[in-house]
């Protein structure tokens, strides 16, 4: 299956090694979708780049992958940031990685604010931390839950914390 | 005296002089699901909203990552439930570009079918229930009427008129019989007198008029920005159209248009979901009547295809294809890698980026929500208009609880 | 004397007991709170819509409100976040109320048994009526609807003595993890010690 829409890469490509020769850059593609790793060290420069140089306008997705089962993964936690060009219809994906203990990356808040709710997911999900964030707080579980479910290491059914609640009798309702 | 939330420190500490905290949900019957608002008011005028969203998360993600790619498809049904064959579509979508398998064309059409019905089923409980919140009932229950007819579509296909969990890895579940056909073509000939009834009760009302033009602008910038896509993001000007410029399944066949708006209000997002429906209509009877013979798995890819139950009990070739598609240790080849692939849902772009690390079930199933991103862009919607707004802007920006946490 | 006070009379007064009295007038005029969450509410709206018209069995004041309601549908799923805001709800209605659990989430957790749902609400409030489905068809809401009018008509009281009875918890009593444990050392399999969460 080709998908004509994102096989434009070379071009973005070329024009992001030339605006950022001090960033590692490792780029690759699959079924014509361009993927570049940046160390996360860097991930806010570079995407701060993508937007005023490449025209990324949109921040399409921003999730998180836990590589602990993945067969072969150096790194525990893979970060993804899916970006759009509105106008010219071309998407990136840019990954990094990071691990333990230090779960940290700058906030991309900044450079589109509908990142906003989605780092908040992340964290929710995976604990990762995003230094900066205005409102960094837990977005979908309760604020008292502990544990980060995404995790490939928290059990599907969970802790317990589905049956943690009050039983209420027909007679003393 | 003002009302004052306890459990919202956040919003005491920054709370000026005279403002009034409401809470607004999470069991309020404008927001048709579950969410929550907390509303800072200066008498009526809302100057601030905090949206307090995951009364409705389950683990849809948690639940992917053990459930394989055609098991995953009942789940995925009930994360948008106002148009459910169209998260199948494009689940579905995300699996077979993730694994390189083209769809015959008769698979291609029937899908772009449903599709379309499921933009119709979606923008008519959409527009159907904002209206009924501002306090039109009847237009609600003339769209009822077309909605349990696309239900019994789906039935007839599925044999589920509501879950259907029709779409298979590079398939469908049964291929569609002559009287679904002359059904989907009776649709056709219905439609348009239903919606010209229910446009008619409603796109030149006064009073739905004033209450919903120029009510929660969304400028194009902020669009943008904040990820909006679909009604939404077209409603404010982005001309952007996954059907068109990112051609899926066989719309590049069909001729139609892509609708917007400029003026990012909720009437224009109501326009512009009323103006999705003719086209969708265009499309399905275009499809209809060009409809491909042939058959609905690609043979090429061999394993895809689940075979018919008789030809699994009368004969061994038939038995062995069978075993070879169900057992989890014979399935398909899947590439060790990952992939985002998105299609135009009614809401916007619903996108599922999918990990794989070589079976036949994801390692990690993102799937990218419109409603979430949408419902992030409320509280820039809603500054500065009147507290009876609030269902307004709610109902237009068509927000879907069990999609909105997973 | 009676058959002079019957021809006087004629039918227009009958005998009845109190409870009966006030159980058939209960049972046929039910005002649901639709506690719709997911998918369930759509076929709840859908029973309330044109073609399936639930007012024809005197249940379609739908209230939101929980003082105006005595009978609790809920519909879909409801999440460890949901659940305290569903028994709050619950509490506020007045006496007396019943409960109807509609579709497979809200009767047992459905298909996500996951760590965010809870599995099955009657392990934390009263239900009266389960629906099974996934979702279920308007039909069958209907048919819960006129099984708890013959419900409350067979069984309601006046003064509604019969839900003090009702004084156990009625849901299936909470796992026990450690049972898992020990059934499974009787069987010879060990347990894999849980993996160390770093954070917690």
């Amino acid at each position: 299956m080709t998908l004509d829409n994102s096989t434009v890469g070379s071009d973005v490509q070329a024009r992001l090694q030339a605006s950022l020769p001090d960033v590692a850059q490792t780029w690759s593609t699959f079924q014509g979708q361009e993927r570049v790793v940046v160390p996360a060290s860097q991930i806010l420069q570079f995407l701060k780049v993508c937007r005023d140089v490449a025209g990324f306008d949109q921040l399409t997705d921003l999730t998180c992958v836990d590589l602990l089962e993945m067969q072969g993964a150096v790194d525990r936690f893979e970060l993804v940031y899916c970006l759009l060009s509105v106008d010219a219809g071309t998407r990136l994906i840019v990954k990094t990685y990071l691990n333990e203990p230090n779960l940290t990356v700058p906030t991309a808040t900044q450079v589109w604010f509908g990142a906003d709710w989605l780092e908040r997911e992340v964290y929710d999900m995976f604990g990762i931390v995003f230094e900066g964030h205005p409102n960094f707080k837990r977005l979908l579980l309760p604020d008292e839950f502990v544990s980060f479910p995404l995790r490939k290491d928290y059990p599907q059914q969970g802790r317990g914390e589905r049956h943690n609640f009050p039983i209420i009798t027909r007679s003393k309702s | 005296m003002p009302l004052e939330l306890l459990d919202s420190p956040g919003l005491l500490e920054n709370q000026k002089e005279g403002l009034w905290t409401l809470n607004f949900g999470p069991q309020h019957p404008a927001t048709h699901t579950t969410l929550r608002l907390v509303l800072q008011l200066d008498g009526e005028t809302v100057i601030d909203a905090e949206p307090d969203i995951g009364f409705l998360h389950s683990g849809f993600e948690k639940l992917g990552e053990s459930l394989d790619f055609n098991q995953y498809v009942t789940i995925v049904d009930r994360m948008n439930y106002i148009s459910p064959l169209a998260n199948e579509i494009a689940w579905h979508h995300s699996v077979e570009a993730l694994m390189g398998i083209e769809l015959t064309p008769r698979c291609k059409y029937i899908r772009t079918i449903f599709a379309e019905l499921m933009r119709i089923h979606d923008h008519l409980l959409c527009t159907g229930t904002c209206v009924l919140d501002l306090g039109g009932a009847t237009a609600f229950m003339y769209a009822f009427n077309e909605r349990e007819y696309i239900y019994e579509i789906c039935e007839r296909a599925s044999g589920q008129r509501f879950h259907t969990s029709y779409t298979r890895v590079g398939g469908l579940l049964y291929d569609v019989t002559d009287d679904w056909i002359a059904m989907v073509r009776k649709f056709c000939r219905n439609f348009p007198k239903a919606y010209a009834d229910f446009a008619g009760l409603v796109m030149k009302n006064r009073i739905f008029i004033e209450r919903t033009r120029g009510v929660g602008v969304l400028t194009k910038e902020d669009a943008i920005a904040g990820g909006a896509t679909g009604p939404v993001a077209r409603a404010s000007g982005v001309t952007r159209d996954l059907r068109i410029d990112e051609p899926y399944l066989a719309y590049n066949d069909f001729d139609f248009d892509i609708c917007c708006a400029k003026a990012g209000d909720c009437y224009s997002r109501f326009q512009v979901r009323m103006m999705e429906m003719e086209q969708s209509l265009k499309i399905i009877e275009q499809a209809i009547e060009n409809l491909p013979s042939g058959p609905i798995y690609n043979e090429a890819h061999g394993k895809t295809g689940i075979p018919d139950k008789t030809e699994v009990y009368r004969s061994i070739e038939g038995l062995i294809h069978h075993f070879e598609n169900i057992m989890p240790n014979r399935q398909m080849n899947v590439p060790v890698e990952s992939f985002y692939a998105a299609t135009e849902s009614p809401n916007g772009e619903l996108g599922y980026y999918i990990v794989s690390d070589g079976n036949f079930r994801a390692y990690r199933a993102r799937t990218r929500p419109p409603s979430l991103l949408h419902f992030a862009l409320f509280p820039k919607m809603i500054r500065n208009c009147m507290l009876s707004d609030v269902v307004a802007v709610l109902g237009s920006i068509n927000i879907i609880a069990a999609e909105l946490d997973r | 004397m009676a058959s002079e006070v019957k021809k006087q009379l004629g039918d227009n007064i009958f005998l009845t007991t109190l409870d009966a009295a006030a159980s058939w007038a209960r049972s046929n005029s039910l005002w649901p709170m639709p506690f719709a969450t997911a998918c369930c509410g759509i076929e709840l709206m859908s029973t309330a819509a044109s073609r399936h018209d639930l007012s024809r069995f005197g249940s379609e004041v739908m209230r939101f409100s929980p003082r105006q309601c005595d009978l609790m549908i809920v519909a879909g799923r409801v999440a460890m976040k949901m659940l305290p805001v569903l028994q709050r709800i619950w509490l506020q209605m007045p006496e007396p109320k019943w409960c109807i659990s509609m579709g497979a989430c809200a009767c047992s957790g459905g298909v996500f048994d996951t760590y965010a749902v809870v599995q099955g609400i009657d392990r934390f409030m009263p239900v009266d009526v389960y629906i099974p489905g996934c979702p279920p068809r308007p039909e069958q809401l209907i048919k819960a609807i006129v099984d708890l009018q013959e419900m409350i008509k067979a069984g309601g009281t006046y003064d509604a003595r019969e839900f003090a009875l009702r004084d156990t918890a009625e849901g299936p009593a909470r796992f026990d993890e450690d049972e898992l444990i020990r059934i499974r050392e009787r069987n010879g399999l060990k347990l894999e010690s849980p993996k160390y969460d770093p954070v917690h």
